[in-house]
């Protein structure tokens, strides 16, 4: 289980362009904390979720951030995508 | 190996820094592909952008080839080194030039 996981839904600041659907959940931003990620390196730690989300990115999810962090380091800070 | 798989193989092998994007460095057509060239640009090294947009079977090919399926995704010296999040938090610590630097990768020479 993760310590801390929080999920943005962002459509709504990329509606009409590319990727986008009128119905939305199509771009979304995920802030993750899991000891799962400690001995990780970056990509390993996308990889992970990428994985576990296989079915949602081939599908109908168009982009997907992300934010993995170990327990003891400093969470990332979350930042606009300025696009 | 696929042709595809071949060709990304040989950009990859035959450009230091390559970036596949969707649009070209001039003209991003995505919010993650831009802030990466704004960052290559802000390094100034020279890089190959390719736009996965020009082909259906290179977009797909590329999520095949690295075994990532989003795009941008950014190749130094033939080894792939992350999406728009990676670059960007590597960047941010300073890490990215390191990366850049160790492995010989040339600054652009200015006009």
């Amino acid at each position: 289980m993760p310590q801390s996981l929080q999920v943005v839904d962002e459509s709504h600041l990329h509606a009409g362009h590319a990727g986008a659907r009128p119905e939305g959940e199509t771009h979304f931003r995920v802030y993750i904390v899991s000891s799962a990620f400690k001995s990780k390196g970056r990509i390993d730690r996308h990889r992970v979720v990428h994985e576990i989300l296989a079915d949602e990115l081939a599908g109908p999810v168009h982009a997907l951030a992300i934010h993995a962090s170990a327990p003891d380091e400093p969470t990332r800070e979350p930042t606009r995508d300025p696009g | 190996m696929t042709a595809i798989n071949e060709w990304i193989d040989g950009q990859v092998k035959a450009n230091d820094v390559v970036l596949f994007m969707k649009g070209t460095p001039a003209f991003p057509q995505c919010g993650f592909s831009g802030q990466v060239v704004q960052i290559l640009d802000y390094l100034g090294v020279t890089y190959s952008g390719i736009n996965v947009l020009d082909s259906d079977d290179l977009r797909e090919g590329i999520k095949t080839f690295s075994d990532w399926p989003t795009i941008p995704q950014l190749y130094v010296k033939g080894e792939f080194v992350g999406g728009a999040d990676i670059i960007r938090e590597m960047f941010q610590a300073g890490e990215l030039q390191t990366h850049m630097a160790e492995k010989g990768v040339a600054k652009a020479t200015a006009d």
